[in-house]
């Protein structure tokens, strides 16, 4: 757990260090997410069979599941906009709506049209509903 | 009397991070509670709950959001090793998304200007000011690279990391269901769809029930978030 954590903290790092020395556009922990992709990766092919540790996966899952409290701090910010939000709901509301579903369809339907020939038996989602 | 409980509970605990970790943590777990409560259904967004839970402590409080976030921004922090972790289940899943690159970049390039333009053009035409327009240009990439093209173009950065919240949401509540309507159940479909646009909230639904959807929405996040940091200052380097 711990090793793992640190293997992550230790990505993110470098996703900084990458960024401030390359000067990318893109957050530090989005380069340490391909960074440690293709870390992963590297240890997957060269070994034969070697799979990703055990402590590793699951650590990565416990992050993955809590996800959704991480986002709540920021998402708290929405009062201080409150003055906008007041002005402009309808533009804001209807265009945050509208353009979050249009883009949900069309990168699920191109995805889905581009794609339904290779390998769909594995990818199938049965046919479980969440609503 | 509650002068007093005021003074010598109230003041000390709100300068500790103590307090609003706590209330964030309580406010998260009542959302899950709820959601278990609806069997589990993604209307009852815990992000959603807490999010509403927790505005309305803070409101009700008179307390800035400043203070709030001084408490809470150790959650905020896990953020960066939790994106890392998507790393994961991208990596297990690496031969496939080599074999769907020719989709993904297809998909991506839609969905990605798809939701750019749609949004400024919807606020545009329902006659929203020039700031907010701006500020919904960049927001189904990842916060901190939503924010940063937000104050590359013009927009209000902190506008923008609401709506790339409230969007990401939003996909997340709306977006498997609506898929299925369109008759899509193909993880990798629902994968991207959710990290192209909806970020990191919609990718955190998609994948904590499957790894295949859980890749392909850490290469929608990452992919996206690096299309929309190029095109997004080019596109509107002539309306300032």
């Amino acid at each position: 757990m711990l090793a793992a954590i640190f293997l992550f903290v230790g990505c993110q790092l470098t996703g900084e260090v990458l960024r401030e020395l390359l000067s990318l556009p893109i957050p530090g922990p989005v380069i340490g997410m391909f960074f440690l992709g293709a870390l992963l990766v590297c240890w997957q092919k060269t070994g034969t069979n070697r799979n990703i540790p055990v402590e590793v996966e699951r650590t990565a899952e416990t992050f993955i599941r809590y996800m959704g409290l991480l986002f709540v701090p920021a998402g708290v910010g929405v009062i201080s906009q409150g003055g906008l939000l007041r002005a402009e709901w309808l533009p804001i509301l209807v265009g945050l709506v509208g353009s979050t579903i249009l883009s949900v369809a069309i990168t699920g339907f191109v995805m889905h049209w581009t794609s339904r020939t290779r390998h769909t038996k594995v990818a199938l989602i049965n046919s479980e509903r969440t609503l | 009397m509650s002068n007093n409980v005021f003074q010598h509970v109230w003041i000390p605990l709100s300068a500790t991070p103590l307090l609003w970790l706590a209330v964030t943590l309580g406010a998260y777990v009542f959302g899950l509670v709820i959601q278990k409560w609806f069997s589990g259904s993604a209307l009852a967004s815990p992000v959603l709950i807490s999010i509403a839970v927790v505005s309305a402590i803070v409101l009700l409080t008179r307390t800035t959001y400043q203070s709030y976030f001084a408490g809470a921004q150790f959650i905020n922090f896990l953020l960066g090793p939790a994106t890392i972790a998507l790393a994961v289940p991208l990596a297990k899943n690496i031969d496939l998304v080599r074999h769907n690159l020719h989709s993904i970049g297809i998909a991506l390039i839609a969905g990605s200007l798809t939701s750019i333009i749609s949004g400024v053009l919807i606020v545009w035409v329902l006659g929203g000011t020039k700031d907010v327009a701006l500020s919904m240009a960049p927001k189904s990439v990842t916060t901190p690279i939503a924010m940063a093209v937000s104050i590359e173009i013009g927009g209000v950065p902190a506008l923008t990391a609401a709506l790339a919240i409230l969007g990401g949401i939003l996909a997340a509540i709306l977006g498997q269901e609506m898929l299925h309507r369109l008759n899509i159940r193909d993880w990798r479909a629902h994968g991207l769809a959710a990290g192209v646009a909806g970020s990191g909230v919609a990718a955190a639904q998609v994948a904590a029930r499957n790894e295949l959807g859980a890749a392909f929405a850490a290469v929608g996040i990452g992919l996206n978030g690096l299309l929309t940091a190029i095109i997004v200052p080019l596109m509107f380097l002539f309306w300032k």
